[in-house]
């Protein structure tokens, strides 16, 4: 017990002094590294500075000075207790997480295909089953058409060199960018309803793609369908099942199925993945938004079919690379 | 690790030590949330007038750039700021708050990341009624983005000392007549009721002349019944002189130390 709050304020307040520059010196620059001796007196500090604090449970009249050691000791036990680097933005190790957390979490982005395609079967089946279920599967006015009917519109007016996205491309493809990361986003986000919202989600989205497929493959027009999708959605919707990805693996941390590790540790160990994941998917739905807005809304004559496919076939040639091998030890 | 009573979280170091987090309450929260928004809705306007005047160049390119500029600024305010002042954003920084690690660890930028993208569902349906039921479920009133983050908001501490030259100012004190009381007195007086006195005595002028009276007798009566000094010590005393005596003898030396700003 301290018998003499003055004096022993008196005796340790140089100590305190110390810390408090010490770590407004390491706060200030995160990156920063002391040289041994300074850790040595840091940790010197740390110790009595918290064992003033310990000594100040036995003297209750001092909130304000026990707030002050609590604030020194909690600032101090982040920063020697923090086993993780200090984040520093390196261009190649940033591009390189993103590779590395997708194939450390293979098993959830299968689970994302998987509901994906199950909702594409559901969305063929329902459209093949009954086509006057095109109404509610497909709620867009540009698909209530027709497939034939909406080919030979868009290809005539090729062909008389109309250009109906002229003077709003940019504009187009901006809402296709913020419209599709938010999709992906909430599919992540949604993972935290122990991964039930992303399954919808991701559910919902393989419907629409299915019943579109269907809609277009049953009406002969799969070379029109190809040459319209792929070009964007080779990146488009593969970043949308990274979302799923990421939803998943959130989900999965927050169950920990045959886990033992308390959950606050399981979703410790997984946050940078997640974030490295989406803020990948992000890049790619910019990518995916300028190829929507400026190339697969022109089809044949304007834009060959075959070279929107190969295009397109490219681009999910080498996202499989960069996901599969990039960043590779 | 554990969740103390009056809505802190304790932790306690493999030294031993034990420090505390004040948490957030979700009202607090809430108003700091609406200073949020209003600096969002702000800096969106902003962002429309720089667009406006692109637009007279180039109506695409302008609303293109608006609509992104929308975005990032919805999305980027929380994780920008957060990571930059150390887990705190303007609404926090003028109501005292703070996100902090839930274990005590230095704040990750994954978390603050994470924390901020979870915010779609803690939204939903309208007005955080998600977040705000999950803030008001949890232990350490964490919303959903918290929870997935390890984080939690907690109040600042406030390091500023009273001014007891003001509230108990230095003069003849009949309790020090009888210092093994006035020990006994600091040994056993808890810091809630010293924070009490301190508070009714710097306020002491706003009250109700009847209500000052009550407070300051019921509080006499509180630190009497702690050390019993003699009568002939309280004998012609006021509840008020009373407790401005008790809190001269808590702060004997002439106040706390000055703490680092």
């Amino acid at each position: 017990m301290i018998v003499d709050l003055p004096r022993f304020v008196a005796a340790e307040r140089a100590y305190w002094d110390e810390l408090h520059a010490v770590l407004a010196k390491l706060e200030a620059d995160p990156e920063g590294r002391l040289p041994l001796s300074e850790i040595e007196r840091l940790h010197y500090l740390y110790e009595r500075c918290s064992s003033d604090l310990s000594r100040m449970d036995a003297f209750a009249t001092e909130p304000p000075l026990r707030a002050f050691l609590e604030s020194l000791v909690s600032r101090t036990y982040s920063v020697i207790h923090e086993t993780r680097a200090p984040v520093k933005i390196r261009w190649k190790s940033a591009v390189q997480a993103f590779p590395r957390a997708f194939r450390r979490h293979l098993g959830a982005f299968r689970l994302a295909v998987g509901v994906t395609l199950l909702g594409c079967a559901f969305g063929w089946f329902a459209l093949h089953v009954d086509p006057r279920n095109k109404a509610f599967l497909l709620p867009f006015p540009g698909l209530q058409v027709s497939p034939s009917e909406r080919v030979a519109h868009e290809e005539s007016a090729g062909a008389a060199k109309e250009d109906r996205l002229k003077g709003v491309k940019a504009t187009f493809a901006a809402e296709l960018m913020t419209h599709n990361t938010q999709v992906t986003v909430l599919a992540l986000a949604m993972g935290v309803t122990f991964g039930a919202g992303t399954l919808i989600l991701l559910f919902y989205n393989g419907v629409i793609l299915g019943a579109v497929a269907a809609d277009y493959i049953v009406g002969g027009q799969g070379v029109f369908l190809a040459g319209w999708l792929l070009p964007h959605g080779s990146i488009e919707i593969p970043a949308i099942l990274l979302g799923g990805q990421a939803g998943f693996v959130l989900a999965g941390a927050l169950i920990g199925w045959g886990d033992r590790t308390p959950r606050v540790a399981r979703l410790r160990a997984v946050a940078a993945d997640l974030v490295a994941i989406v803020s990948g998917a992000g890049v790619m739905l910019i990518w995916a938004g300028i190829v929507e807005a400026f190339v697969s809304q022109y089809h044949q004559p304007v834009i060959p079919y075959s070279l929107k496919i190969a295009f397109g076939l490219c681009e999910l040639a080498a996202l499989s690379f960069f996901l599969g091998w990039v960043g590779r030890e | 690790m554990s969740h103390g009573a009056a809505a802190s979280l304790i932790i306690e170091t493999p030294e031993g030590v034990e420090f505390s987090y004040a948490l957030a309450s979700p009202v607090t929260r809430a108003l700091a949330w609406l200073l949020d928004a209003a600096a969002i809705v702000l800096l969106s306007q902003g962002a429309g007038r720089v667009c406006e005047w692109l637009g007279s160049v180039n109506r695409d390119w302008a609303a293109a750039i608006q609509a992104i500029l929308y975005f990032a600024i919805s999305v980027g305010y929380g994780i920008a700021l957060e990571w930059r002042w150390h887990g705190q954003t303007l609404g926090k920084r003028v109501l005292g708050l703070r996100v902090v690690d839930a274990q005590g660890l230095r704040l990750r930028l994954s978390q603050v990341v994470l924390r901020n993208l979870l915010r779609l569902v803690d939204m939903l349906p309208i007005a955080y009624l998600v977040g705000g039921v999950a803030s008001a479920c949890s232990r350490n009133c964490q919303r959903l983005g918290d929870l997935a983050a390890g984080t939690i908001v907690a109040r600042e501490p406030s390091l500023a000392a009273p001014d007891l030259e003001q509230i108990a100012p230095a003069r003849y004190n009949s309790l020090l007549a009888h210092p093994h009381l006035a020990a006994r007195l600091r040994s056993r007086v808890s810091p809630e009721a010293v924070s009490i006195a301190v508070r009714a005595v710097t306020r002491r002028d706003a009250f109700d002349p009847m209500a000052r009276i009550e407070l300051f007798q019921e509080l006499a009566a509180y630190f009497q019944s702690l050390a019993s000094f003699p009568d002939a010590v309280r004998e012609g005393l006021t509840g008020e002189q009373y407790v401005l005596s008790v809190l001269r003898v808590i702060y004997r030396w002439g106040g706390p130390p000055g703490l680092p700003s």
